[in-house]
């Protein structure tokens, strides 16, 4: 069991049934796994689908939208045929989530203490003494000083990073095998931003956690993950570990996104652009989904889409330019 | 207050002298002021004309008040604003308004910056109706040119916001702060709510834009990278005062204030060397920003900074010249 991936994900799809018989193909066949101890980060603009396929996996996905098919095993339990109120114990007990805004996650109107006593005497079943002691403990460990007195304290009157700090407290408290974090940092300010990234590293090692990182922050996925997802329009574009996708960028999607960051080492006059926006998901092109921004566009790009193609050891690619190998990649750098 | 004394050099298009912008802080059952907020803190800096001068700090440190009183949205507590020769920062609504069609605005966030119910021609001409005695046709085509400008098509004029997308309604907001033709527009935050590849498009958008009419701009944001991108002098602020200002090269590559050196170093950057060089060591800071309305003695990054002995807490360390145009302030160099 210790060696076996704490999620996989088989073939995921999610969709939303419109108005007019529209369908939005917001998460479209995506897999993946992650193993105890590793970080795996989904990278993409909005509206790519990141956030909807950790929304899947927390199977929090309401009307008009569905999971249509696809597996999820959670420690090779099937969760994705789980009933409502199986997920209830699964939900904050083995996967937690941590969100981008933590003012909207934490209730205003209950203190601190609390709001993590709560927690733990529902999921935990404590007394209300040790529910109390495991809280402060907790605070201790997510850095929080005087943990005593911020335990009687509401949500508006720490800082943002404090928040952020309390929310983590919140998820590790069940000991999940899972932590999902939907664009942990992007409210914070940088500095506070390192502390709370170098805060999850902690917290992963020290419970051998698989943490499923939903960012948009290259740079980030850069110093914290360990295998990455490019998502475009609700499908995995290119996957690889962190270090190769960034030292040997495949798919052009992926060479726009890290062309159109400023850099903070070197200077370059005009930044590069990929052309045009993403497109709604309800109306993606025919043929590959990138294709109307796509520098590198094809005849055949326009007539069908590409499937995710091994093209070196553990990178995969969604493209035809790399159809027949690599062989002939420095043409279309 | 006298008015525009001082000789300005030809070449700065705003000069801001000890401005200081204090919020009263009420409290007790008689509501009276019981201490103050010191969103701006004596600050001084001057832009030269067709310069970009980046603004950079945590959220807190005042880089937003100081651009709404630099254009004066807010009036400053004290300190005086020059734009091009003239003090404006006690002119009264009547006498400042001829100036406004010279300083304009761009926000952050479009959706709440433009009116939902005004179509994209209303919006970009209403400076227009309020600044100028331009007729219909006229202010139309004056519409009609700077929408092409900022990469928009002319028919979509008569589209409202809703209809597109972020990026693109940041250029709505663009083609709106640039039709009375100003000299001087201050960036706040332009690009932070957009998508890398848009936020790109923007960026680049408002270079060539600056090329062609020869703007000035304040940019104030929170991303270092994008700041360094477009500006040509670049000034970081810490809880309502500037701790450093230097030309961008100056200061990225040789930051001396220790809080410019966090803040650079806590960027996450991609490694994409494939040889493994070293990475640059990163300097960690612990605690928040402290509350603006009790700020820490002395300097009052004391409480954060690695570095910080006794000095720092009995005396504030004022802007000294460090190299040539590189002004830091600290106890360290002094």
């Amino acid at each position: 069991m210790k060696n076996g991936p704490v999620l996989e994900v088989n073939q995921l799809k999610t969709y939303f049934y419109l108005r007019d018989n529209k369908v939005a193909k917001a998460v479209d066949n995506i897999s993946f796994s992650i193993l105890p101890g590793e970080t795996v980060a989904i990278v993409g603009e909005s509206g790519s689908g990141k956030s909807i396929t950790a929304l899947s996996i927390m199977r929090l996905i309401n009307k008009p939208g569905r999971i249509v098919d696809g597996e999820i095993l959670l420690d090779k339990e099937e969760i994705h045929r789980f009933s409502p109120k199986q997920m209830m114990k699964i939900r904050g007990n083995d996967i937690a989530m941590i969100f981008q805004e933590p003012m909207t996650s934490l209730n205003p109107v209950f203190t601190i203490g609390n709001q993590i006593i709560e927690i733990l005497r529902k999921h935990k079943k404590m007394s209300k003494g040790d529910a109390s002691n495991r809280a402060i403990q907790l605070l201790k460990m997510v850095g929080i000083p005087r943990a005593e007195e911020v335990m009687k304290e509401y949500p508006h009157q720490l800082s943002g990073g404090m928040r952020q700090r309390i929310m983590i407290a919140m998820a590790i408290s069940c000991d999940p095998k899972l932590l999902i974090a939907d664009e942990p940092t992007t409210a914070l300010d940088v500095t506070i931003q390192a502390q709370i990234l170098d805060l999850m590293v902690e917290m992963k090692e020290r419970f051998q956690m698989a943490v499923l990182l939903i960012t948009h922050d290259i740079g980030i996925v850069s110093e914290y993950a360990d295998h990455v997802l490019v998502m475009y329009g609700g499908q995995i574009v290119e996957q690889a570990s962190a270090k190769e996708l960034l030292q040997n960028t495949k798919h052009p999607y992926t060479k726009g996104l890290l062309e159109s960051l400023p850099n903070i080492d070197d200077d370059v006059e005009r930044l590069g652009t990929i052309k045009g926006t993403v497109p709604s998901a309800s109306d993606f092109p025919t043929g590959c989904r990138f294709s109307s921004r796509c520098p590198n566009v094809m005849e055949k790009c326009t007539q069908s889409n590409p499937d995710l193609m091994e093209i070196e050891k553990d990178h995969f690619v969604r493209c035809y330019l790399y159809e027949g190998g690599i062989k002939n990649d420095n043409e279309y750098v | 207050m006298t008015m525009n004394t001082f000789e300005v050099p030809q070449d700065v298009l705003v000069d801001v002298r000890n401005v200081k912008k204090y919020f009263p802080i009420k409290g007790g059952i008689l509501k009276r002021t019981i201490g103050h907020l010191k969103a701006v803190d004596d600050i001084s800096f001057h832009i030269l004309k067709g310069e970009t001068l980046g603004i950079v700090g945590e959220s807190g440190s005042g880089k937003s008040t100081l651009g709404r009183v630099i254009l004066r949205l807010l009036d400053p507590t004290a300190g005086s604003i020059y734009f091009n020769g003239t003090d404006i920062s006690y002119l009264n609504r009547k006498e400042i308004r001829p100036h406004r069609r010279d300083m304009q605005i761009v926000f952050q966030d479009s959706f709440a910056s433009l009116n939902s119910k005004m179509s994209v021609a209303e919006l970009v001409e209403e400076p227009l109706l309020v600044q100028t005695k331009l007729s219909k046709s006229e202010r139309r085509e004056a519409a009609v040119e700077i929408i092409e400008k900022v990469g928009l098509r002319a028919d979509d004029r008569l589209k409202y916001p809703h209809e597109f997308s972020g990026g693109q309604r940041q250029r709505i907001s663009i083609a709106r702060a640039l039709i009375t033709r100003p000299k001087f527009v201050i960036c706040d935050e332009p690009v932070s709510a957009l998508d890398v590849s848009i936020q790109a498009q923007v960026l680049n958008l408002m270079k060539d834009l600056q090329d062609d009419l020869g703007l000035t701009y304040l940019f104030i944001a929170h991303d270092l990278s994008v700041v360094k991108h477009i500006s040509n002098r670049v000034a970081v602020m810490y809880l309502g005062r500037i701790v450093e200002i230097a030309d961008k090269k100056s200061l990225y590559d040789n930051a001396y204030h220790p809080y410019t050196q966090a803040l650079l170093t806590s960027i996450p950057v991609i490694d994409n060397n494939s040889d493994a060089t070293p990475r640059r060591t990163k300097i960690k800071l612990t605690g928040d920003l402290p509350s603006p309305a009790d700020p820490p003695s002395g300097c009052t990054f004391r409480t954060r900074c690695p570095l910080a002995h006794d000095r720092c807490s009995i005396e504030r360390p004022e802007l000294k010249e460090k190299d040539n145009g590189h002004v830091v302030a600290c106890h360290l160099y002094t």
